[in-house]
């Protein structure tokens, strides 16, 4: 895994030391709050409804051991116990006091971690797939390239004050697990006649305006990376809006100009600047890789794992939802869900990282993964271990066997914690999670997505849910529209709504309309809701929203 | 024609705690939104609010909320002001974790 060369960690302790004068001066009243917002927010320091939140990156989601340790340190001696891990891969702390988050950023910077650039109108932290370098159906690990991405774009001097927020995000494999092209740019690592290289999207978002990410290449060489982002985030910050905040994101500058405009604008600024680029960052590439090894695994034989199987059905149940095919046929890649049912989607508890640090450092290779759906990951253990393994993440808290399944919800923050938020977000996942069991009903529906979001701005994804909840105010009160048939695979589409919203109390009911009528009208069970809607479309799922009170008004 | 004015508080975020607070009539900070300043005047309210941009050093984003006379003193109107007198819905977290709520 990359560790910090001396570049970056001098860079990080300097910026560190910049940001602890910057909270003195704040606080000396030497600064005043319209100078300090922009250089707290270029730190990650948010102030929200309740307190202030320190938003952490975690670099394409790879946490160490002693990283996860580190922020369980964190969430302990500054914070509440626990941390928010995010659909942008990142972990937020809820309650930090203003005089404590200089210490908390050096504390960050102990272990090679940092809040910089996870905020403000720059090249935002680069996600990836969560499975990446483990994953069986991967053309290659998207990690290094992430990193030369993150490198490249911290501190760019040119793109510090962009139109917007810019957000970056590559996939290694087809199975598209990083939602790219519902990202700024969304890249996918492809081969072309044995070579290695990027398809190259632009202009995805979700937000107020939700766009598909367009192709802007369908091969670029590898060696063309860095140019040609560079050639796309200068084409958009010139071309790009700064008259209108909502008209401001790439997806806008590429709608309004046509993708082949901007195109043509993007490679004639690629023609000027690539020969600029003489090989140094294919160096620096190379450096990288060499840090994304793959561990040495250690070749374990399996037939333990297939006799816990056979006989410990609690173990099956997590093994059949929980997992997914590594590489190599004796490892397994492990989604640990942060889902338990009734609880906060994406929390973790001090102990629990702990845990999770302690399972990783003992059996994984020391690596962890943090995935956008606000699960924990551990990318490489031997399935021989996993019965064991499986036995501490019980005792923990962490075996909920509900990966992919209702309860697996994208929720944000909503109103329970963000300023920008108009209703909540959080209840109505925990109640949605928690009346399913009740019901019995989780299994029965299978595979499903639902995203919620607790405002217009889609942190939670919900243009992207099979099923997707957006709370909004109206007229003072807490409302609910559901959008349906959205997907954040490979075949990225935006769900289209319903119809009217629902009421707070009303969305759980609601909810369940809908996936009676899916378990009514599936061809069988094999085929999933979000099959059954594609086959259908979505006038009887309407009908199950909205028949009953249009017969009773 | 202008909009009847409801009545107000003068509401912000401590600048060190980062908590919510509301001010007095004496022109203090308090935790409890039933110790808060009702003001039932236009140009009360404004010249209240001018007086908490005026600390910047106390306290971050002061504005006026709708609130409500209440038997025990103002009350919040909107959803989002109920919530930031409590703190979250998901953890005991925030103000109710004090007393006073």
């Amino acid at each position: 895994m990359y560790k910090y060369s001396d570049f970056d960690e001098a860079f990080v302790r300097e910026r560190a030391a910049q940001f602890r004068g910057q909270v003195e001066r704040r606080l000396s009243g030497a600064l005043t709050e319209d100078e300090f917002r922009p250089l707290r927010l270029m730190n990650g320091l948010y102030l929200q409804l309740h307190a202030y939140m320190l938003r952490v990156a975690i670099p394409y989601g790879t946490l160490r051991a002693d990283q996860m340790r580190q922020l369980a340190h964190i969430a302990e001696t500054w914070d509440k116990g626990y941390g928010h891990f995010t659909t942008r891969q990142n972990i937020q702390f809820n309650w930090p006091k203003l005089p404590d988050v200089p210490d908390i950023i050096d504390a960050l910077a102990d272990v090679q971690m940092h809040a910089i650039q996870t905020s403000g109108n720059t090249i935002r932290n680069v996600t990836t797939d969560a499975f990446a370098g483990a994953a069986a159906d991967e053309i290659a690990d998207p990690r290094p390239v992430a990193e030369l991405i993150r490198q490249w774009s911290t501190d760019h001097a040119e793109f510090q004050f962009l139109p917007r927020k810019f957000k970056i995000a590559i996939t290694g494999s087809a199975d598209d697990r990083a939602v790219i092209r519902a990202h700024d740019v969304g890249l996918q690592i492809v081969e072309k006649d044995g070579e290695t290289g990027l398809r190259v999207f632009v202009g995805g978002g979700l937000g107020r305006t939700p766009m598909v990410g367009q192709e802007l290449r369908a091969f670029l060489p590898k060696a063309d990376l860095l140019p040609y982002l560079e050639a796309i985030v200068s084409t958009y910050n010139l071309m790009g809006r700064r008259d209108n905040k909502y008209k401001a994101r790439i997806k806008i500058t590429v709608f309004e100009n046509g993708i082949d405009a901007f195109r043509a604008a993007t490679e004639e600024e690629f023609a000027r600047i690539r020969p600029s680029f003489e090989g140094v960052d294919q160096a620096m590439l190379r450096e990288i890789e060499a840090q994304f090894a793959l561990p040495d695994f250690e070749a374990a034989p399996v037939e333990f794992y297939e006799r816990a199987l056979e006989v410990d059905p609690l173990f099956r149940a997590w093994a059949g939802q929980n997992l997914t095919a590594h590489r190599r046929a004796d490892h397994a890649i492990v989604t640990v869900s942060l889902k338990a049912h009734g609880q906060t989607p994406g929390d973790a508890s001090a102990s629990q990282m702990r845990v999770l640090a302690d399972i990783a450092e003992r059996y994984g290779y020391g690596e962890l993964r943090i995935s956008h759906e606000q699960n924990v990951v551990l990318p490489h253990l031997r399935k021989a271990d996993l019965p064991a393994i499986h036995a501490q993440l019980l005792r923990a808290g962490l075996a909920t066997a509900n990966v992919g399944l209702l309860s697996d919800i994208i929720a944000c923050p909503g109103m329970d914690y963000c300023a920008l938020a108009t209703a909540r977000s959080i209840p109505v996942a925990q109640e949605l999670a928690t009346h399913f069991r009740k019901i019995g009903l989780e299994e029965e529906i299978g595979a499903l997505k639902i995203k919620i979001s607790g405002c217009i701005n889609a942190c939670g994804h919900h243009h992207v849910g099979h099923i997707g909840i957006l709370g909004l105010d109206r007229a003072g009160v807490e409302n609910y529209q559901i959008t349906l048939g959205g997907d954040a695979g490979p075949a990225t589409t935006i769900g289209e709504r319903a119809g009217p919203g629902f009421a707070y109390d009303e969305v759980v009911p609601a909810i369940e309309r809908i996936l009676r009528a899916y378990l009514a009208l599936r061809s069988d069970r094999a085929e999933s809701f979000i099959e059954a809607f594609r086959r259908l479309g979505p006038a009887p799922f309407k009908e199950a929203l909205y028949g009953e009170a249009r017969d009773a008004a | 024609m202008s909009r009847k004015f409801t009545p107000k508080v003068v509401t912000a975020n401590d600048l060190r705690m980062g908590d919510v607070v509301y001010m007095t009539a004496a022109g203090s900070w308090t935790r409890d939104h039933a110790e808060a300043e009702l003001i039932e005047d236009e140009a009360h309210g404004e010249l209240r609010l001018l007086a908490a941009l005026g600390q910047p050093g106390i306290v971050v984003g002061p504005y006026l909320a709708e609130a409500r006379a209440g038997a025990n003193g103002p009350e919040p109107v909107h959803f989002r002001e109920v919530f930031r007198t409590r703190g979250p819905s998901n953890y005991p977290h925030g103000k109710q974790e004090a007393a006073h709520v």
